[in-house]
């Protein structure tokens, strides 16, 4: 809880929500007539509406990328780190919006929200959507504030990878993207660990088929497996040694099945408070989202032709601990844009973090990414 | 940043150092260039602003790195032995660009060809082993030469392929490569003086090349 609230801080912010009644047809074929999505933002858009940049989450995140909903918040927003007054997206200078992405948990329309045909949750029914889908979304998001391009658009992972997609299906609306620990596309190991979160999830009797909302249960035990899991990837092999090693959590070898090791007691804890701030059926909405990212599939599998058609100038940013989108699916997308002709920079952070360093203010980090947005609000008016 | 931004006005304040003020001058305008070993990014935001270049760099260094992007230039983070052959395709580049390096990477006659690879020219600078002070500490006093040019100690220097002009000159026969223009400076980074151009593998403290394949 924010006893204070600090100077470099955005504050307390509150969550918006604008309905959109023009359909959306998706890629799957199937149509949203209308929806709901709800954002955040942070500083102020300036006269001719050039600062605005788009922050694009990642699976488990939503638009509350920074400050505090009220005093009584535990935690900050997920990238409070480096969104705020003099921090590296400095709020004094650009105007930052985050969205909830279509199929969120957070406000967005979704599977916890109610389908208008029907009268009751979504639930399993809410269609599948692509990256491509939330950047036609997010596009018509930009066109309702007024904002005729993004300044920048700048995501981690699942965010990264929306930041590409802009690149491609936009590239004159876009005149800086910052990709950050991303790839083109998912390895089959990726798609491997997604299959078995949503088959955790899925397997949990209270799951009810995806429709555990109406008989009002949570398939707790699933989504608390799959976030472990996903936890297990999201760290590295040094980053658990570093917080655990195999330290006992009562000193003593219990000679049972219940937690004997302090990691097993803090990736309980990390799938239990999940459940309590995230929907299964996102979720399971989220991991095919990201299995089926393939922008180059469009284009003849063809990665740099896709690449050709982008304008913006990029930031491509690894880090070396990080297994579950490493360096080398970052230097994949450097040396397409490279082949592309592209103006890019590359940089590769030693952290021993893991995948999740890409929200940690790790000093080197945030001093390149900080000088980079500096560049950007130089070429402001 | 602070320390970035300090190193950034101390440079700006020296002016460009004369070995890349003579490679400046060899680079076309509007061409696309790529810098092996780019430092702080000074010749690439040189030739950015002055000849319209359109300039990528090569660096390890991280503190290099900050400098680099705190002056909006392209750079790569990664090691020239890898980097080359991992991020660029043949003919990528008009030129590609190699200050101060070649002395201390593992198989610079490799590296060379690698250049020529992705770039239709290359240009290397180095220091030049035959200098007459590295000559007189070897020949008279029977060491290893240590000059302000060449600071280290045999043990824990970088550069564990040292050459001379004569040796470079012979490399490129062998490799049949063309040198295109030869320039020497001295270590105050002095433009040559005729004296030194007469005896450049006597007098040259640092070497600068321009060539490309026969």
């Amino acid at each position: 809880m924010p006893e204070t609230i600090a100077d470099d801080s955005v504050g307390i912010v509150e969550t918006q929500i604008i309905h959109f009644s023009e359909a959306l047809v998706l890629e799957c074929g199937k149509t949203l007539n209308e929806y709901d999505i709800a954002y955040e933002t942070y500083g102020e858009l300036n006269a001719d509406a050039s600062n605005a940049i788009l922050i694009c989450h990642a699976l488990s995140g939503d638009q509350h990328a920074a400050g505090y909903h009220s005093m009584d918040d535990k935690k900050a927003g997920w990238w409070d780190s480096a969104i705020g007054p003099g921090k590296a997206i400095d709020t004094n200078r650009f105007f930052v919006v985050c969205i909830n992405n279509l199929g969120g948990c957070k406000g967005s329309s979704g599977p916890n929200t109610i389908n208008p045909d029907t009268g009751k949750y979504w639930g399993p029914d809410f269609p599948i959507v692509t990256v491509k889908d939330w950047v036609l979304c997010q596009y018509r998001f930009m066109q309702s504030l007024n904002i005729d391009h993004w300044c920048a658009v700048i995501g981690g992972s699942l965010g990264g990878m929306q930041v590409l997609q802009w690149t491609i299906d936009y590239p004159d609306l876009i005149k800086y993207a910052v990709v950050i620990a991303a790839a083109a596309k998912l390895s089959a190991q990726n798609i491997a660990f997604n299959e078995v979160a949503r088959q955790s999830i899925m397997s949990d009797p209270d799951f009810c088929d995806g429709h555990y909302l109406e008989k009002n249960t949570v398939p707790r035990r699933g989504l608390m497996l799959a976030r472990m899991l996903g936890h297990i990837t999201y760290l590295s092999d040094d980053a658990m040694r570093d917080k655990f090693g195999r330290e006992l959590r009562e000193g003593k070898l219990n000679f049972g099945f219940d937690v004997d090791f302090q990691v097993e007691s803090y990736l309980r804890y990390q799938g239990r408070s999940f459940v309590d701030r995230f929907d299964a059926n996102t979720y399971l909405l989220m991991t095919k989202t990201l299995d089926y990212f393939d922008p180059a599939s469009a284009y003849d599998d063809n990665l740099a032709l896709a690449l050709q058609r982008t304008s913006a100038k990029f930031l491509v940013i690894s880090f070396t601990s990080d297994w579950r989108f490493a360096p080398e699916r970052s230097q994949e997308i450097v040396k397409r844009l490279l082949q592309a002709e592209k103006q890019v920079s590359y940089i590769e952070i030693e952290a021993r973090q893991g995948h999740d360093a890409f929200l940690i203010p790790i000093p080197h980090y945030m001093n390149v990414f900080g000088a980079y947005m500096n560049n950007i609000s130089g070429t402001l008016s | 940043m602070s320390q970035a931004i300090e190193h950034l006005q101390a440079m700006e304040k020296d002016g460009l150092r004369a070995d890349l003020a003579i490679i400046a001058q060899w680079i076309k305008a509007d061409t696309k260039v790529l810098d092996l070993g780019c430092g702080d990014g000074t010749l690439l935001a040189y030739l950015r602003d002055q000849r319209n270049v359109l300039g990528y760099g090569l660096e390890i260094n991280p503190f290099n790195i900050e400098i680099c992007v705190e002056r909006d230039i392209n750079v790569i983070q990664a090691n020239l032995n890898n980097g080359l052959k991992a991020y660029f395709s043949d003919n990528s580049f008009d030129c590609v660009i190699m200050s101060q390096t070649l002395q201390a990477t593992e198989q610079p006659d490799l590296l060379i060809e690698e250049m020529l690879r992705v770039g239709r020219e290359g240009i290397v600078t180095f220091p030049n082993m035959a200098h007459w002070r590295a000559r007189l500490q070897l020949g008279l006093k029977g060491v290893m030469p240590v000059t302000k040019n060449l600071p280290n100690q045999w043990f824990n220097t970088p550069n564990v392929h040292l050459c001379t002009l004569n040796d470079f000159e012979q490399l490129c026969i062998q490799h049949d490569i063309q040198i295109l223009q030869r320039s020497v400076v001295d270590y105050s980074h002095k433009r040559g003086s005729l004296l030194m151009n007469l005896l450049p593998n006597l007098l040259g403290e640092i070497a600068i090349y321009r060539f490309r394949r026969r």
